[in-house]
């Protein structure tokens, strides 16, 4: 009997068995966003010397709002370098943001009310892409896994059989694996560890950046079941990052798309899906490889290369390469706004809008 | 929304069990098998057991002078290696003077190693202002060549072996601390240390758990090679005067002191500069091999 | 490029004025009262109350170190003990004897160490590269004064073929390109030679042996190149490398001068250095240091700024 079957099966409760907003932490119930991003803000100088008089700068990330509810799995999706992993480092705290405010669960984060970046480390936790470099060498897999409750406070006996606990919870047979080294086992393997080590915090959100890219398609497969199975049995919160889309459909609800570090579109995933509000979602999806022999494409999706992040275009930035750009993309920038007054479902997009002056405007459907 | 599981966890932990061979241990096999290695140890073990048990291994009193048993050559009966030039023992000075080179050689090299070590590690991780403090002082330090800075501090100092040891230490720690830094720096940026980061964990503790075990190697491996540069400029010190003072037996003193006699019995001049000699080379060609051994990828 | 070397400049700046900063204290790291260390013992009054001024050993600390640091910069590095002549006036000869010393010693080591080293570098993993590598172990290991010690006992005591000490026959402090000079050099200059000889060809053929391994290489080798052609490509590729080093082991010379020039009496800035302690002559001991230190720090400068302009790579940075 598999350990994952095992883990739907069980009635053993685990710490965090119950609703997210039954959480002993949570402080705003159900309703209240457990992360509100806005405005974030990152640029990054590039290095010339003391006598270069233009000193460039990256704008990765420029301003992003976003928003992900309790319970909710959030992707994010994007071609490389949209600003994606330097979003997923911003909210750790990894990267000092520019501008720009993050709250978790009402409460902001960093500044002098509201809570200490430490005490959101506790709160949120991330699986890199890397799962040999997140692993550190010289550690056995159950100590680099109870390192984080340790700095926390936590006894290292208890935190040991958390760690044995979390193995199991994975799939890895503690009598087995806990005393192993990075090195010997296998690339999905450490990705469990990973998620293992995210979970011995106890987090309330979970932010997966790119966690199984780097895995073979059918250990990705596994990676994923696991990662779902896990979400339902603690009732994870998750924002997952990546540049798949077919991954991204099959584990959010909802679907966040970024281009040269802003945000174009986002709404739920089954909806963005079907009927894409922005030309570059569209091109996306369409550049999607299929496997029926019917849906060939001849001329591709997107045209025109990936502009510089150095120099972005004025205005609306996808408007060098998107097939309805007008007049008015070139002088303003698109603001996200609502398709409809519940606000599921916003777009960048002056073609989307009505009233900016594009020459053709869509209207949603 | 329920997914069906579909995959199968038991394909995952079904891998048999790997032979724990941990990091050390291959090293410590690597380094039994290659016969340089093993012979400099034994060498090196005897040099340094007579030190410990010199009372018992010395024929004679190092100290007892015989003016009419000066510069007897070696081979002299009673006198394995003769007597320098105050008719004292060359055997028993060399054995007793082991112990003063050696401390010499390796006192300095342990405090450096300790002192610029976590100074390297502290500048390598904490970055930013820290590091430059931290180095720059390092740099100035570094910017003399090592002789000259050891006689600097000793000659200002005064002579005297503990003015000798504090100059010694001084001069390594500029290097080790570059060392240091400059390998924290590469392990510092790795991801697990940004996972440990975000876990809240104290810089201590990061620095403690993570960074040290991952760069012990390397600085090992530097403070190995580092040990006969040691060895030789401690007693270079005392042949120049500074360090240990005359009638203790020290390599380097007798070295000085026997220059007189250079003309009249060159061989028992030169003797102490071969156990010098052996023992700076047995420890680099140990360290060359600690350094093969730890090469090896496990 | 330019502004690379600008900033490699500016960046040496703080470190020379930490040299001085270390070496204006080492005077009162001496024990004692500082004002007795830069005194003779049997001085007057008179000559205490001249000095006291001169130094200023009242005033608060930075105070006397920038004090020191002006009457440095116009050449006043204060009166020596011993001769009581201006210490500049002894230091400049013996670091020109020096220099005399290190360029033999360069002339000697550096073309054997770099023949050495790339001799084992393209026979890598032979035996004779284990011969030579053994050689360059031997020679880093050994302690240099020593090796000297033993050169004066074969060749002055047992052989009297070459002199056992001074820079010239007579003692005088000129030099000439004679034979009685010359011969006074070589053996200090061969004992000088060999630490940087072994550094030297360990550097050299570590690099010559990565660079052969590169994949270049091979393709040259493919093309069918002859030997002489791509000995030529490996050379500009190890260039630099080499460079580096080469430079680093000139200056430690500078420093590792003191120990050789003792055991031979050569009058250098090591002797001078090794007196000087002798007869706890302060004021000698800080301004040979501070000077050559100060030009081991620009000779570092200099190889770090043409390592760059012979590797276009580093150029980018």
């Amino acid at each position: 009997m598999s350990a994952i079957a095992d883990l739907l099966n069980t009635e053993k409760p685990f710490a965090q068995d119950a609703h997210p907003a039954l959480d002993p932490r949570d402080r705003g119930g159900p309703l209240q966003p457990l992360l509100k991003v806005e405005g974030l803000t990152k640029h990054f100088a590039l290095k010339g010397g003391p006598f270069d008089r233009k000193r460039q700068v990256v704008r990765a990330v420029d301003g992003i709002d976003f928003t992900v509810a309790k319970g909710e799995t959030l992707g994010i999706v994007g071609e490389s370098g949209c600003g994606k992993s330097t979003t997923a480092r911003l909210l750790m705290h990894l990267v000092k943001p520019d501008a720009g405010t993050i709250v978790l669960d009402g409460d902001p984060v960093g500044g002098v009310r509201g809570v200490t970046i430490a005490e959101m480390r506790r709160q949120v936790q991330m699986v890199f892409q890397d799962s040999y470099a997140s692993l550190n060498p010289r550690m056995p897999l159950a100590d680099g896994i109870a390192f984080g409750p340790r700095a926390n406070g936590v006894r290292s006996l208890e935190a040991r059989t958390r760690a044995h606990e979390l193995l199991s919870l994975v799939g890895l047979a503690p009598e087995r694996f806990a005393e192993r080294y990075p090195h010997e086992i296998s690339g999905g393997q450490r990705q469990r560890v990973n998620i293992a080590r995210a979970l011995a915090m106890h987090p309330r959100l979970v932010i997966l950046d790119e966690a199984v890219s780097a895995l073979d398609k059918s250990v990705e497969a596994q990676t994923l079941n696991l990662l779902i199975a896990l979400r339902a049995r603690l009732r994870l919160t998750c924002i997952f990052i990546s540049h798949d889309l077919n991954v991204v459909q099959f584990i959010s609800d909802r679907v966040l798309v970024m281009y040269l570090g802003k945000v174009v579109e986002v709404g739920p995933v089954d909806r963005l899906y079907a009927k894409p509000a922005h030309p570059y979602t569209a091109a996306l999806l369409a550049s999607r490889p299929s496997m029926d022999p019917r849906r060939r494409v001849t001329k591709p999706p997107l045209q025109g290369d990936p502009p510089n992040p150095i120099n972005p275009p004025s205005g609306c930035r996808f408007r060098t390469r998107c097939p309805i750009a007008s007049a008015v993309c070139a002088e303003r920038e698109p603001v996200l706004l609502s398709l409809e007054p519940n606000g599921g479902h916003a777009v960048a997009c002056h073609a989307r809008i009505p009233g900016s002056g594009h020459i053709n405007p869509v209207h949603a459907a | 929304m329920s997914q069906s599981i579909a995959i199968s966890a038991g394909a995952a932990t079904s891998a048999q069990p790997a032979r724990r061979l941990t990091y050390w241990a291959g090293v410590r096999r690597r380094l039994r098998h290659d016969p340089t290695t093993v012979i400099c140890c034994v060498i090196l073990l005897v040099i340094l057991l007579a030190a410990i048990f010199a009372p018992l291994v010395a024929p004679h009193d190092p100290f007892r002078t015989s003016m009419i048993r000066r510069l007897l050559p070696p081979g002299s009966p009673n006198f394995l290696l003769g007597t320098d030039e105050l008719g004292r023992d060359m055997l028993s000075r060399l054995i007793y003077g082991g112990r003063i080179s050696l401390v010499m050689g390796l006192m300095p090299v342990g405090l450096a190693t300790l002192i610029g070590g976590a100074l390297g590690i502290l500048a390598g991780y904490l970055g930013g202002g820290w590091n430059m403090l931290i180095m720059r002082v390092m740099d100035v330090f570094y910017a003399f060549p090592s002789v000259l800075l050891a006689v600097a501090i000793s000659g200002a100092l005064g002579a005297g072996p503990g003015n000798g040891l504090i100059a010694l230490t001084l001069v390594f720690i500029a290097p080790m601390a570059r060392v240091s830094e400059s390998v924290t720096t590469q392990v510092r940026n790795e991801d697990f240390v940004e996972a440990a980061r975000a876990t809240g964990a104290a810089a201590w503790r990061i620095m403690l758990e993570h960074i040290l075990p991952n760069v012990l190697g390397p600085i090992l491996i530097y403070s190995s090679s580092l040990i006969s540069v040691s060895i030789v400029l401690a007693s270079g010190l005392s042949f120049l005067g500074l360090g240990v003072a005359p009638p203790n037996p020290e390599w380097g003193l007798m070295l000085n002191t026997l220059r007189q006699a250079i003309y009249i019995a060159p061989i028992n001049a030169v003797l102490p500069g071969v156990m010098i000699f052996t023992t700076s080379m047995c420890f680099n060609l140990m360290s060359d091999g600690l350094r093969s051994a730890m090469d090896v990828k496990s | 490029m330019l502004s690379y070397i600008v900033r490699r400049v500016t960046y040496a700046l703080p470190i020379a004025i930490g040299v001085t900063i270390l070496c204006f204290l080492l005077i009162h790291l001496a024990p004692g009262d500082p004002l007795s260390a830069v005194l003779p013992d049997n001085a007057s009054p008179e000559m205490r109350r001249q000095l006291a001024a001169l130094y200023a050993f009242d005033q608060p600390l930075p105070v006397q170190y920038f004090i020191w640091l002006k009457r440095i910069l116009v050449g006043d590095f204060g009166i020596s003990i011993q001769s009581r002549r201006p210490v500049i006036g002894e230091i400049l000869p013996a670091i020109q004897n020096t220099f005399i010393l290190a360029t033999a010693a360069v002339a000697i080591g550096f073309p054997v160490g770099i023949l050495l080293g790339a001799i084992a570098g393209f026979v890598n993993g032979t035996a004779l590269d284990r011969v030579v590598t053994s050689i360059a172990v031997t020679g880093v290991s050994v302690p240099h004064y020593w090796l000297g010690m033993v050169l004066v006992v074969v060749f002055a005591v047992n052989l009297n073929m070459l002199p056992a000490m001074g820079m010239s026959p007579s003692g005088s402090g000129n030099y000439a390109l004679n034979w009685e000079h010359l011969q006074h050099i070589i053996l200090p200059a061969i004992t000088l030679a060999v630490i940087p000889a072994a550094i030297i060809a360990r550097s050299v053929r570590g690099t010559v042996a990565d660079i052969r391994q590169r994949e270049f290489v091979g393709t040259l080798y493919s093309k069918g190149l002859r030997p002489s052609r791509i000995l030529l490509h490996v050379a500009k590729n190890a260039g630099p490398t080499v460079l580096a080093v080469a430079g680093l082991q000139l200056a430690q010379l500078l420093g590792g001068s003191i120990l050789v020039e003792t055991v031979f009496s050569w009058p250098g800035s090591g002797f001078l250095l090794n007196s000087a302690i002798f007869t706890r002559d302060l004021p000698i001991l800080q301004g040979t240091i501070l000077i050559l230190a100060l030009l081991f720090v620009m000779i570092n400068l200099l190889v770090d700024v043409m390592q760059t302009m012979l590797d276009p790579r580093i150029k980018r940075s």
